[in-house]
């Protein structure tokens, strides 16, 4: 285990020393804050809009870090040969992995505290109230999906040698899942055989990331979900996350290196 | 006592000419060096130790066929020897290397370090290595490189930092130690690899070109280094195309040429048997053909 950490220390050290993750937290910042600053057509609910424009940047941040992250662990360990003396230490390949997905999947969830901090400061300046429960129950489930989509992401970096089409990938695949995975099954119903098994078998295999999505909780004031549910989503997701990790230990223990 | 014949080769008269010791022919097809052979020591208590290893590097379909980098290689070092492993680009040194540090699998023979088979990450916790030409990461200092290493070696925290002190004095990077290593020359770089290489006290170093796109007071440095080590009764195997550097530290040396094992034995016994220097004897066993300057 301690292995496993050390690798994770300086994935999160390489995240707060590199420029990427202040970029987008000083743009959305300024986004958060000049949207913050119009008033539009007097609505007074106006804070609604604010709140959720707030939490797509998040969102769409978070993935950013994420998978930009993420993606180029190996491949920028291959490319520099940072890859040979670790793996002449006593470190196995598969301590490595589990390293890298660690300290990724720490650094975002830092990441997140910071955005959330600021969201949260943010709209309790308009209405001074503050539902912790519910900030918290969102942030956590947006950690666990970014677990599901950074094991995703490793698995990407051993299987497609480019980490820009790792990337790209990774981005096609989440935005799918994240905007059509739900309709997936009614698609299937219009479908003729042998389609409708294929989709139908692909809404069923897919991890549902959109099933972490409460943005609405926060943006409409919704009471906050049970927790027995959080819990069975967040299993659910590290389930997902387990088995894309299993399957990068299986590709990266088979690989050369050289 | 084991010969190794070379390659096929064309015999031309004039090659070797102007080479001290090797005017004349580059020896014909039948001619086989004597070995000098492993010393008594490695025979007995193997630190490293490589039998009918082969590696062979599967091709892509026809246009590329399959290519054996390693043939049938049987190598054993001794505690507290110093050996040279070379031999021309391509000549299988750095994929041996490979093989050693668990980085690929052979395709048949074996190879251990210390009795443990490469293949177990435990056999990799009493050795050091030095790739050549590497990037460290560059927003770490080197302290802060070098604490994560030991970390993984599981060195005691209180040892931890003497450890870190010794070997940055070692390599003379104290007074930069906690500037990131992108800031760091070329030489630094590499004193930084030494560094890493030395953290846990290795009984055993694996350098790969530890010379390789140094200055020569970089070289000097890391010649010192190896010689400090072999007082220390520290294994050194290093690869390296500096044969007078070689000359100078090895106590043996194996030279491999197209992936086989062409000359092995000590320095001093390969001078006295050939009558030459070990950069004549190298020539000659890869069929260098001197080219005459018109």
């Amino acid at each position: 285990m301690s292995n496993i950490v050390a690798v994770s220390g300086v994935v999160i050290k390489e995240l707060y020393r590199r420029k990427d993750f202040y970029v987008l937290f000083v743009l959305t910042v300024i986004i958060c804050l000049i949207m913050g600053s119009v008033n539009f057509f007097n609505d007074d609910k106006i804070v609604r809009y604010l709140k959720e424009i707030c939490l797509l940047c998040i969102w769409i941040c978070s993935l950013v870090i994420a998978i930009t992250t993420t993606a180029r662990q190996i491949p920028s360990e291959r490319e520099n040969r940072t890859l040979f003396p670790l793996l002449a230490k006593p470190l196995t390949r598969t301590q490595l992995l589990l390293g890298k997905f660690l300290g990724c999947w720490l650094a975002c969830g830092l990441a997140l505290v910071c955005f959330y901090t600021f969201f949260g400061a943010l709209a309790a300046t308009r209405e001074h109230h503050w539902p912790l429960v519910s900030y918290l129950q969102a942030a956590m489930l947006h950690w666990v999906m970014l677990g599901v989509v950074i094991a995703f992401a490793l698995f990407g970096s051993l299987v497609f040698s480019a980490p820009s089409a790792n990337t790209t990938i990774c981005f096609v695949v989440v935005t799918f899942i994240l905007v059509l995975a739900r309709h997936l099954n009614k698609i299937a119903l219009h479908l003729p055989e042998p389609r409708r098994s294929v989709v139908y078998g692909l809404y069923y295999v897919i991890p549902h990331l959109e099933l972490f999505d409460v943005r609405d909780l926060i943006i409409h004031n919704w009471p906050p979900i049970a927790w027995n549910v959080c819990g069975v989503a967040a299993l659910y997701g590290l389930a997902y996350a387990a088995a894309f990790l299993i399957s990068a230990c299986l590709v990266f223990r088979r690989k050369a290196i050289n | 006592m084991d010969t190794h014949k070379l390659p096929k080769q064309k015999t031309d008269r004039n090659a070797n000419a102007g080479i001290p010791g090797l005017e004349g022919p580059v020896p014909p097809p039948s001619f086989a060096y004597p070995q000098a052979g492993p010393s008594p020591q490695a025979a007995l208590d193997p630190v490293l130790e490589t039998r009918n290893l082969c590696v062979t590097y599967r091709g892509r379909g026809t246009r590329q066929p399959d290519r054996q980098a390693v043939k049938a290689l049987t190598l054993a070092v001794g505690r507290g020897e110093v050996f040279g492993f070379l031999g021309p680009n391509g000549a299988g040194k750095t994929t041996t290397m490979n093989v050693l540090l668990g980085f690929i699998n052979a395709s048949s023979g074996s190879a251990s370090l210390f009795g443990t088979d490469v293949r177990e990450p435990i056999a990799r916790q009493r050795i050091g290595y030095l790739p050549e030409l590497t990037y460290y990461y560059k927003f770490l200092s080197a302290e802060e490189l070098l604490r994560f290493y030991a970390r993984i070696f599981k060195v005691p925290k209180a040892e931890r930092d003497r450890r870190i002190d010794g070997v940055l004095k070692l390599v003379d990077l104290e007074p930069s130690r906690k500037r990131q290593i992108k800031t760091y020359s070329k030489g630094m770089q590499q004193r930084v690899g030494l560094a890493q290489a030395l953290i846990n006290d290795p009984e055993l170093l694996i350098l790969d070109e530890p010379t390789s796109g140094l200055d020569p007071v970089g070289r000097m440095r890391v010649r010192e280094v190896i010689q400090r080590l072999k007082n220390e009764g520290k294994t050194v195997f290093f690869s390296s195309h500096e044969l007078g550097e070689v000359e100078t530290v090895c106590d043996r040396v194996a030279i491999l040429h197209q992936g086989e094992l062409k000359v092995e034995g000590r320095v001093s016994e390969l001078a006295r048997q050939h009558q030459c220097s070990l950069e004549q004897l190298f020539l000659k066993v890869i069929g260098y053909a001197a080219q005459p300057l018109n």
